[in-house]
């Protein structure tokens, strides 16, 4: 199960930064690295993020397992490569049956997982640091995001677990009614479409319970809001903004130095 | 600010409705009165709150009369409105307990530095027990409603509006709900409470007013008078009036054969390891607290869950030549004509679109001829009074209809066995002693009943036979606990 909670130390110095200079920095520091197709400046970039993982108090152990669907898709990269590159050039290493593996295509391999790695890992962290209830009030009070949106999402956000244990009351149901779909896959088909439908009326007809309970409290009633959980953008966050394109930009620049950069691009 | 109320011939009809939802209402509440509103299911009780809390918009529906809070529009008087929902689970909006409180302070744009002080007054206020970074999900049903009324009473409202705020709670959650009311409620709050269960709620009204089905006002004075005057007759229509026990229905002959027989059954970490044996001719009352694992040994029973531990065994006399196999391998179409299910929330059980497909669904998947399907739907059509809404959408239908209706699509398929998970929470009196009848005609008929039930009145009305189980030790925490027996 791929879990949003936060799992930081809370007092870890970089995990208190604010919520939006986080949001921002592991974006900015994204984009630059997509500018490039080779797979230096992506590995500087792991090197640095992984360096500065204790800074927001997240253990090695818990990014891990954390980032365990990165770690199957870059499997199903290499594979993916490895049995359909086109270009099979560089030295040849393996050769078994139609399986053709050269030293060309694992670079190419390695570039695009550690690609995959450096653009990612930094939402990881971010989301791993960062309690949703921080989020929406910082989108809200430093990012000058609608009240209306971001409120309204955490509070949407509040009810995802429980479609979990819907799921498993309606497929119940179903089956105490004497609807199942045994080994035809056809009516499994069916059987899945009806369920996910009664889950999704289940959801909206919950969802507008909550909207009118949130009415009943005056939620977007045109009043001006106020804050109950200060949230303050501070120079030390821009800081943090400031450092995470500076290091992206020294990575590109090192492989532009190093000549294997390879622009997305041209 | 305490708030007066004023309802001039008000009624409303939801857009796309033929029936007034609500109709010739002619009310005034004075400021400080503790109002309980009764009324027969579907009199708009709910309706009738909505709109003074202003959550009617114009253009939703058609308003006859007017309504005023203060001589104002409530619409216009939301600040002065405060109202607390059935369903503790969508109500609550932040993941923390003092952010809940906190989200309507930070709606209607209190200073930042008054919140947290009023939080922590309205936390006061209803006993709350926790920290304010306590979250929400880890509370149980009754901390919720205690939390939600907190959020209520934060905003310091002059009207408190109470739409049966204990109908989906056990009753240990109940009287924490009902503490925390009498202990909030001050002399600066006027409050309409509609609750089913009257007994309970009388200590904390001085009034009580009673809708007609057909729309006004039936009855209004102190509950002694309208009680009095009125006791029968409300008593008939389902309203809960004080000092009026149910006979007990006990079984006319001795339990017969077995049917289900459950052998250290359990499911870590929901259920500790459980004996017993379900009858023929019985009706059996599963009890127990919060957190024992009722729900989940009704699912088991029902062949809907695997057994983690242990072993259900049907006998013959249930499944014929399937009785080798577990109820949860069988195919669903076997399972439905042999064992049915009620579940807690009925909404959960409703797959189709109206209530005669509803019923349909299952004698169908049975391989039921149409003439088959169609007298035994209009049979239970008749026999639950839901012949009227045989087209109506399941819904759309009032508490008790949809109680009705899911105990009606178990029968469907003419089980032998009948497991309902909390068949009475939040029913009025008249749905109740209907399926007190009904189990009991049930059982009479040579069908097993089992009830998990937080009820003691139903228990006492209907059981043959209790078992009582405790709450699953830790895990590692030596053997498990053993249910506990007694008829």
């Amino acid at each position: 199960m791929i879990s949003l909670e936060p799992v930081a130390a809370p007092g870890a110095p970089l995990a208190r930064r604010n919520p939006v200079a986080k949001l921002l920095a592991a974006l900015l520091f994204s984009f630059v690295l997509v500018a490039t197709l080779d797979p230096v400046a992506p590995a500087i970039a792991i090197a640095v993020e992984l360096a500065v993982l204790p800074l927001f108090g997240v253990r090695y152990r818990v990014l891990a397992r954390r980032a365990w669907p990165l770690l199957v898709s870059a499997v199903g990269i290499v594979v993916t490569l490895v049995l359909f590159a086109a270009e099979r050039s560089g030295q040849l290493l393996v050769e078994a049956g139609p399986v053709v593996v050269t030293s060309g295509v694992l670079l190419t391999a390695l570039g695009l997982v550690l690609r995959m790695f450096a653009v990612a890992l930094p939402g990881v962290i971010v989301f791993a640091t960062t309690d949703p209830t921080d989020l929406a009030d910082a989108l809200v009070q430093n990012a000058k995001a609608p009240a209306r949106f971001a409120i309204g999402a955490l509070a949407a956000f509040r009810l995802v677990p429980l479609l979990g244990q819907e799921w498993q009351a309606i497929s119940m149901a179903r089956r105490a009614r004497g609807v199942d779909a045994g080994r035809n896959p056809v009516a499994k088909l069916r059987l899945f479409v009806s369920t996910a439908f009664a889950l999704l009326v289940g959801a909206i007809r919950r969802g507008t319970r909550l909207a009118v309970a949130m009415d009943a409290r005056g939620f977007d009633a045109g009043i001006a809001r106020t804050v109950a959980r200060r949230q303050r953008f501070t120079a030390v966050d821009a800081l943090l903004v400031a450092g995470a394109v500076a290091v992206a930009a020294a990575a590109l620049t090192t492989s532009i130095v190093l000549g294997t950069f390879r622009p997305l691009i041209g | 600010m305490v708030s007066g109320v004023t309802l001039r011939g008000f009624g409303w009809r939801h857009a796309g409705r033929k029936r007034w939802a609500v109709q010739g209402v002619d009310l005034r509440v004075e400021r400080g009165e503790r109002v309980l509103l009764l009324g027969p299911s579907g009199a708009g009780k709910s309706t009738l709150l909505a709109a003074l809390a202003g959550l009617l918009p114009e253009d939703s529906g058609e308003q006859s009369g007017t309504v005023e809070i203060d001589g104002l529009d409530p619409r216009k008087a939301r600040e002065r409105v405060g109202i607390v929902f059935q369903d503790p689970e969508s109500q609550l909006v932040m993941a923390r307990c003092g952010d809940d409180v906190a989200f309507g302070l930070e709606n209607r744009g209190v200073p930042s530095d008054e919140i947290w002080p009023r939080v922590d007054e309205a936390l006061r206020r209803v006993g709350f027990p926790y920290h304010r970074d306590r979250p929400t999900a880890a509370l149980s049903g009754g901390e919720q409603q205690r939390l939600a009324l907190a959020g209520a009473l934060a905003l310091r409202p002059g009207l408190l509006l109470l739409d049966e705020p204990t109908a989906n709670l056990d009753p240990a959650g109940a009287a924490l709900v009902r503490s925390a009311i009498a202990g909030a409620l001050d002399a600066d709050t006027t409050l309409i409470l509609v609750e089913h269960r009257v007994a309970e709620a009388l200590p904390l009204v001085d009034r009580v007013v009673v809708l007609e089905a057909g729309g006004g006002v039936r009855a209004d004075g102190t509950p002694e008078a309208v009680f009095d005057a009125y006791g029968d007759a409300l008593a008939a229509e389902g309203v809960w009036v004080p000092g009026r026990t149910v006979p007990p229905r006990r079984a006319a002959t001795t339990a017969g054969a077995a049917l289900l027989t459950a052998d250290r059954l359990g499911l870590r970490p929901r259920l500790a390891a459980t004996d017993l044996t379900v009858r023929a001719g019985e009706a059996l009352a599963v009890l127990g607290p919060n957190g024992a694992g009722k729900s989940t040994l009704a699912l088991l029973l029902g062949g809907l869950l695997k057994p983690g531990t242990g072993t259900v065994t049907a006998s013959t006399e249930l499944a014929g030549r399937d009785a080798s196999a577990p109820p949860h391998r069988w195919r669903a179409p076997a399972l439905a004509t042999r064992i049915g299910s009620v579940f807690q929330d009925p909404e959960h059980q409703f797959v189709t679109g109206t209530v005669f497909d509803e019923l349909a669904l299952g004698p169908r998947r049975t391989g039921r001829t149409e003439a088959e399907v169609d007298s035994t739907v209009d049979d239970l059509l008749d026999r639950l009074r839901l012949t009227a809404l045989a087209r109506a959408n399941p819904y759309t239908l009032s508490g008790g209809e949809a109680r009705r209706l899911s105990v009606a699509t178990a029968l469907a398929t003419a089980p032998r066995l009948l497991i309902c998970d909390e068949p009475t929470f939040g029913q009025d009196r008249r749905t109740w002693l209907e399926l007190v009848d009904l189990f009991a005609d049930l059982r009479d008929a040579g069908h097993g009943v089992v009830a998990v039930t937080h009820d003691a009145e139903f228990v006492a009305a209907l059981a043959d036979r209790q078992v009582t189980l405790t709450r699953p030790a830790p895990p590692g925490d030596g053997p498990a606990a053993q249910a506990g027996e007694s008829s």
